[in-house]
């Protein structure tokens, strides 16, 4: 629907829009929206398959099981699988649906916001590929974190900053959506969905900035136009994004487990209110929180890490209160379909359906995940397990199991919403049996993970059992059983992508909705002041400076020499 | 903005949670000394081999039961490679990086820290038990990443 609203005949548009509205909810999607949602949702999960391959690879050598060839090495392998599934798969889901729900909850996109999404769309892709190249031709082996002074091929940070642009291209095109929506609407709260993409696209745009400074420094910096870089300055600007890229894609989930999940159980969303400051808590309070990632890094003092450890912890407050709104939720409906007694609301749930199946599994990982990223923020705790494979366990249940299971789960309805097609009974058992055998693998082994990875074995490492120690040769059999889990991951990754294909252009055609629930009845009014972003981002870049100005300024000004580029693979 | 009552009860002990954790985390850093390695020295990267204390790493007695460990961390190894320290003495490693960021971890210890160049950076750790402890490097830094690796004897 592409209705740009005069002021002047406002009153009759909008007549003829709420019809229009009516007309969208029968009939579906935008055309033009649709398709740029689905190429979106299409590269992301051949990101998903390619980067699922490369990640087997790397289990299956890690175990001591395979050998990868000396044309296409271990960290090599590391650096792809990395780069695709943490920049791709995500960044083009994330954009792909929220683009979708922003179409249907505002009315459709505004054509110039269409097309920024496709020049985003194309300058990703090209991004990407600019990236990639020198990665295969062994050019750019630095891992995705790419810390200097370990140097690339400029091709491949000129290819990370094209990505970035295009994430830019996409975050504006929905300022500009939503701005104009609420110009259109006025005295209206931007739509729940909308606001969940509005703080998702901020926390892109303004956490991506430093990563950003980083990058165009690095290229030229590896084209030897600079001498030397400040490794320690690289590293803290990495991090300021780092973290907040992992939180981004956990508010994506998020705005899934509040809008979407209380539509397809039948009941009710939690209080407008508490949730809209739930996103604006996690806005507010994301960017500092990459910052324990460096606790035991040199140049910074404790005092400034203890500061740090509480602007990190904050993250869990929100977290905290949508625990109790997602069980509220559950609790509620269960026992207005006739759940009885303390437990019996959870039978009244529906398992079988596999688009809350999925999600529900991602909302009881994060009850571990979430722990055990409590447990690194905090000074001691970290030191205990930074940089070995307990890290590389919590993020496979935070962003592998909770962001991805609900992605997952979003397809089985969102891409039947897209090309007008629907979830057939057996294409839901299949997404059922995805989901399970998703939940086994990653519990196999991110559990692995985990435990060897208190037993000291480091992360990002090929197989070694340095010189037979026998300390190293007692982790061997956790790396078998991670392997177990990895070959159950690849089963998984290639039944999603056959069922997105599938429910893209072979399943049956029909109307399937766009799930989208109510607040809760009798409600208070949502006060206006959570629409006001301008003050949250004011707010936001005060917290930002609250923990990135000191520790700037300190390693700027008493920087040590820079250092020179090494190629060290 | 109106609450559920359990709600509010969730929150104040979460929030309470936290806050505890807080304490305990400052409590062990402040009062304790455990705080995270977090030297602020700084060193010409490109220079390492000519500047005193690195440019003559090993194990040095610094006073009664105290040991300093001089350590330069490069692709792909650790400087002095074979450390001895007795059981039961204050260790404090005392390394820096001639090239990339590095990673020094002994497994089975809370012994771990980021090696950076430019910066020097310390770690102190008494050894209770005997035996030989695995330091490994574990921070990507190469192609022979995974043979970064040296041993602790205590004795």
């Amino acid at each position: 629907m592409e209705t740009v609203i005069n002021k002047t005949n406002l009153k009759k548009t909008n007549k003829n829009k709420t019809m229009k509205e009516k007309a969208h909810q029968i009939l579906g999607v935008v055309p033009e929206d649709a398709k740029l949602s689905k190429s979106y949702m299409a590269v992301a999960f051949i990101a998903l398959l390619i980067g699922g391959f490369l990640g087997l690879f790397q289990g299956l050598e890690r175990a001591g099981l395979l050998q990868l060839p000396s044309w296409f090495t271990y960290y090599q392998v590391l650096t792809a699988h990395g780069i695709l599934l943490v920049l791709v798969l995500t960044a083009f889901f994330t954009i792909g649906y929220f683009y979708a729900g922003m179409s249907h909850t505002l009315g459709g996109l505004l054509p110039q916001v269409r097309k920024m999404a496709w020049i985003g769309f194309w300058m990703k892709i090209v991004g990407f590929v600019v990236a990639v190249i020198p990665v295969l031709m062994n050019e750019a082996t630095v891992l995705y974190t790419f810390y200097p002074p370990m140097a690339a091929s400029p091709f491949f940070y000129i290819g990370l900053a094209l990505i970035v642009l295009g994430v830019w291209m996409c975050a504006f095109g929905a300022f500009i959506n939503v701005a104009k929506w609420r110009k259109s609407n006025p005295g209206k709260h931007i739509p729940i969905f909308a606001f969940f993409a509005t703080g998702v696209f901020v926390l892109l745009f303004f956490g991506s900035i430093g990563v950003t400074v980083e990058v165009v420094t690095l290229i030229f910096w590896s084209a030897g136009l600079l001498e030397t870089i400040n490794v320690m300055v690289s590293r803290t600007l990495f991090w300021a994004f780092g973290h907040t890229l992992v939180n981004i894609w956990y508010l994506t989930a998020v705005s899934a487990w509040y809008v979407i999940v209380p539509k397809i159980i039948g009941g009710r969303r939690f209080s407008d209110t508490l949730t809209r400051v739930v996103v604006i808590l996690l806005v507010v309070t994301n960017i500092p929180g990459g910052f324990h990632h460096q606790i035991v890094d040199p140049g910074m003092s404790q005092v400034l890490k203890f500061l740090h450890v509480f602007m990190s912890l904050s993250i869990a407050f929100p977290s905290l209160m949508t625990a109790f709104a997602l069980f509220y939720v559950f609790e509620r409906t269960g026992r207005a379909k006739g759940g009885k007694g303390l437990l019996g609301w959870l039978k009244k749930l529906p398992w079988g359906d596999v688009r809350f199946l999925a999600p529900f599994i991602a909302m009881v990982a994060f009850i571990p995940a979430g722990a055990g990223g409590i447990a690194q923020t905090t000074n001691q705790l970290n030191q205990v397990v930074h940089n070995t494979l307990w890290v590389v366990g919590h993020f496979h249940l935070t962003v592998g199991t909770s962001v991805i299971l609900t992605f997952f789960g979003i397809t089985y309805w969102l891409i039947p919403y897209l090309s007008k097609r629907v979830l057939t009974p057996a294409m839901n058992k299949v997404g059922v049996i995805q989901t399970i055998i998703w939940t086994v693998g990653m519990l196999f082994m991110s559990g692995s993970m985990h435990y060897v990875g208190l037993l000291g074995s480091p992360r990002r490492t090929s197989y070694t059992t340095y010189g037979d120690h026998v300390v190293a040769l007692g982790w061997d059999p956790y790396m078998f059983l991670l392997a177990i889990g990895g070959t159950l991951l690849i089963i998984g990754v290639l039944i999603q992508v056959y069922a997105v294909f599938h429910m893209m252009f072979l399943a049956p055609k029909g109307e399937t909705e766009f799930p989208i629930a109510e607040p809760e009845e009798a409600e208070e009014k949502t006060p206006m002041w959570t629409d006001r972003w301008g003050l949250w981002i004011v707010i936001m870049l005060l917290v930002v400076s609250m923990g990135y100005v000191i520790p700037l300024v300190d390693l700027i000004v008493n920087a040590p020499p820079g250092s020179p580029p090494f190629r060290t693979w | 903005m109106k609450m559920h009552r359990y709600e509010e009860i969730w929150l104040a002990l979460s929030f309470g949670i936290l806050i505890i954790f807080m304490l305990v985390v400052g409590y062990q850093t402040f009062a304790m000394g455990m705080g995270p390695p977090s030297h602020k020295e700084t060193i010409d990267p490109q220079k390492v081999d000519e500047t005193a204390p690195f440019d003559n790493p090993g194990v040095f007695q610094t006073g009664d039961n105290e040991y300093e460990v001089v350590m330069t961390l490069q692709t792909f190894g650790f400087t002095p490679s074979n450390i001895e320290v007795p059981v039961g003495a204050e260790v404090t490693f005392t390394m820096t990086s001639k090239d990339v960021v590095h990673g020094f971890q002994v497994a089975g210890t809370n012994l771990n820290a980021m090696v950076m160049p430019g910066h020097i950076q310390k770690i102190t750790q008494t050894f209770k038990e005997p035996g030989e402890y695995l330091v490994l490097c574990n921070e990507y830094c190469g192609i022979g990443h995974q043979m970064m690796s040296t041993t602790i004897f205590v004795k």
